[in-house]
């Protein structure tokens, strides 16, 4: 990856960005008052074209069945459905479907590599998992942009583990600090936990320059690619990185699904770490064997409908292009930045310029509350994000405790974003501030 | 903007967000003979608004008294606005009457935005009631209640009473 991202000519037309829009039920509808809906919120989740939802309604009508187990036609018809749909979201990120777990969300993902870790530092998995355990003396470092679900697991396993946590800083336009990765990550560094992007500031994270650091000093990268992968091409193995976790429903997807991705060798020294059915080989009354992974990671009933529209959400994608969501985002974060920066009284949390950033766009309205400034958007039919959006350490080094934000995703309009800037002009002269 | 904006954000909650009653706490709360202090830091984990409160109360021939309300936060217009109210309502009150104005305050964030049936009761309420609208927005009620959430644990924590209220 290089430093800067290439944007690339091709982006969607107005026709195709017309059909994106048809493929999604839900941006029809009005809200109070006959607004029609403008969604900013798709950082949080985003909403379902109609080939999600017929995906998932599609295998409960034709094919349920419990899957890897029973020898009847459903059984096989579901089995291959829920396979088929992990190789393609495997296939969409550039990785093997032998290296993708499914799990509940990208939470669920981090705290399993967390726990594995865990586990191997008490000597589960026997020699193989020894390159996996954690104790004192050892680091973990994470960075300061990260959302609660990539800095708390981290800091749960060193207080399990003995092992320190460290973390690298955040520049004033929201941009880790990768002069920091020299002073921060040394011999001692076990795991280097990053976000791809941002769910605050919308920046995106120089990957090559942390896995190159990390390679250097031996430790494991985990790459937190929840708001990277609904949004940017994303190329697991090109990256480089030991661990990837990501969400359906942030990618067009259901949600109850996530994965996670870690390279095959890896994934075969770790340790269970949620444990019963499904995932066994030989079990006696007095010990067990494992499945080779992904299914070891893969205990009790499985989310299947939800696997299933998550394939169907990256091949919606892949269709798509990924490039042209990329150029057409690039596109969007740039009339967000220029909505934001055209009414006074308001600043920007994060890069105020388009380069390696994401349409997603925090924001403080001076002498009002991110809560009030939602409030007000909401009247106007605009959905944008309110509070410290699971990252308040972010938030503190910005001396923030709470941030507006809006987030946009394939199926944004600029008329959509003419309607926040609008929205926005109106919300400090609501409150009897001045405006100009 | 729309008539139920105007509803929701009623002058009496900008002015009381604007200009707050009873801002300030005690870094030491001044030990007086009889007076017991609580206080309660509350934080509303959504939004990250947060409220520290501390309350003095003394025993009297009236029974249970509040003396005093202090308090420090910051957050949203109707967080900040609900606490200085409350101050409003509850400081020099006697413990039954706070607690009767706490309990018809949750009530009336109950009631959807339709205000209560009893006028008497709405009417003990004063500048509270304007924070009617609020209850139609189930995302905001947590905010009006955060002052009162501090000030039933503050309570608590003064030992004047052993147990929460109803």
């Amino acid at each position: 990856m290089t430093s800067t991202l290439e944007v690339p000519a091709r982006t969607l037309d107005a026709s195709e960005l017309a059909a994106v829009r048809a493929d999604f039920p839900l941006l029809a509808r009005t809200l109070r008052g006959g607004r029609p809906l403008v969604y900013l919120d798709s950082g949080a989740t985003s909403q379902k074209p109609e080939v999600v939802l017929d995906a998932e309604q599609d295998f409960y009508i034709q094919r349920n069945a419990a899957v890897h187990r029973g020898a009847h036609q459903l059984a096989e018809e579901a089995t291959e459905a829920f396979e088929d749909a992990r190789a393609k979201v495997a296939s969409f990120v550039g990785v093997s479907p032998g290296s993708l777990v499914w799990t509940s969300n990208a939470t669920a993902g981090i705290n399993l590599v967390a726990y594995a870790m865990s586990n191997a530092s008490l000597g589960r998995g026997g020699e193989a998992a020894k390159r996996l355990a954690i104790g004192p003396g050892d680091e973990i470092v994470v960075t300061e942009a990260e959302h609660h679900a990539n800095l708390v697991p981290w800091q749960e396993l060193a207080a399990r583990t003995g092992a320190t946590l460290r973390w690298i800083g955040v520049d004033d336009d929201g941009r880790v600090r990768v002069d920091e990765l020299d002073t921060v990550v040394n011999d001692r560094t076990k795991v280097l936990a990053f976000t791809h992007a941002s769910n605050v500031t919308g920046a995106i994270t120089p990957v090559a320059a942390f896995v190159a650091k990390a390679r250097s000093v031996g430790a494991l990268t985990v790459l937190d690619a929840c708001q990277s992968v609904p949004h940017l091409p994303v190329d697991l193995t090109a990256l480089g990185v030991d661990f990837a976790a990501f969400s359906g429903h942030k990618m067009l997807g259901p949600t109850g699904v996530g994965a996670l991705y870690a390279r095959r060798e890896l994934l075969e020294a770790m340790p269970p770490v949620s444990t019963g059915g499904s995932m066994v080989e030989v079990v006696t009354m007095e010990k067990t064997t494992y499945a080779p992974p992904p299914q070891r990671f893969e205990a009790g009933t499985q989310m299947v409908s939800q696997a299933i529209g998550m394939g169907a959400a990256a091949s919606y994608l892949g269709e798509l292009g990924m490039d042209a969501v990329a150029a057409h985002e690039h596109h969007l974060a740039g009339l967000l930045l220029d909505a934001v920066a055209s009414v006074p009284g308001v600043r920007v949390i994060g890069p105020t310029d388009t380069r390696d950033r994401l349409a997603t766009v925090s924001f403080v309205v001076d002498g009002v509350h991110a809560h009030d400034v939602g409030q007000v958007l909401d009247d106007a039919g605009v959905a944008v994000r309110v509070g410290h959006h699971c990252a308040q350490p972010l938030h503190r080094r910005f001396g923030v405790a709470s941030t507006s934000r809006a987030s946009a995703a394939v199926y944004t309009t600029d008329e959509e974003i003419e309607v926040f800037r609008e929205a926005l002009a109106g919300v400090r002269a609501f409150f009897g501030l001045e405006v100009s | 903007m729309s008539s139920s904006m105007e509803q929701l954000y009623q002058q009496v909650i900008l002015d009381h967000a604007r200009f707050p009653h009873g801002r300030g706490l005690e870094v030491v709360p001044e030990r007086i003979v009889g007076v017991h202090t609580g206080e309660s830091h509350q934080v509303n984990p959504t939004c990250g608004d947060e409220v520290t409160l501390q309350v003095d109360v003394a025993h009297t021939d009236n029974g249970i008294v509040v003396l005093d309300v202090r308090w420090e936060g910051q957050g949203c217009s109707i967080s900040q606005a609900s606490v200085s109210v409350l101050h409003d309502l509850v400081a020099g009150n006697d413990l039954a009457t706070v607690d009767q104005i706490g309990g018809t305050f949750r009530e009336l964030m109950s009631a959807r935005g339709n205000g209560l049936d009893d006028e008497a009761a709405e009417d003990s309420l004063g500048d509270a009631t304007a924070f009617t609208g609020v209850a139609k927005y189930p995302a905001r009620i947590k905010c009006a209640l955060l002052g009162w959430s501090a000030l039933t644990d503050a309570l608590i924590k003064t030992g004047a009473r052993p147990t929460e209220d109803s």
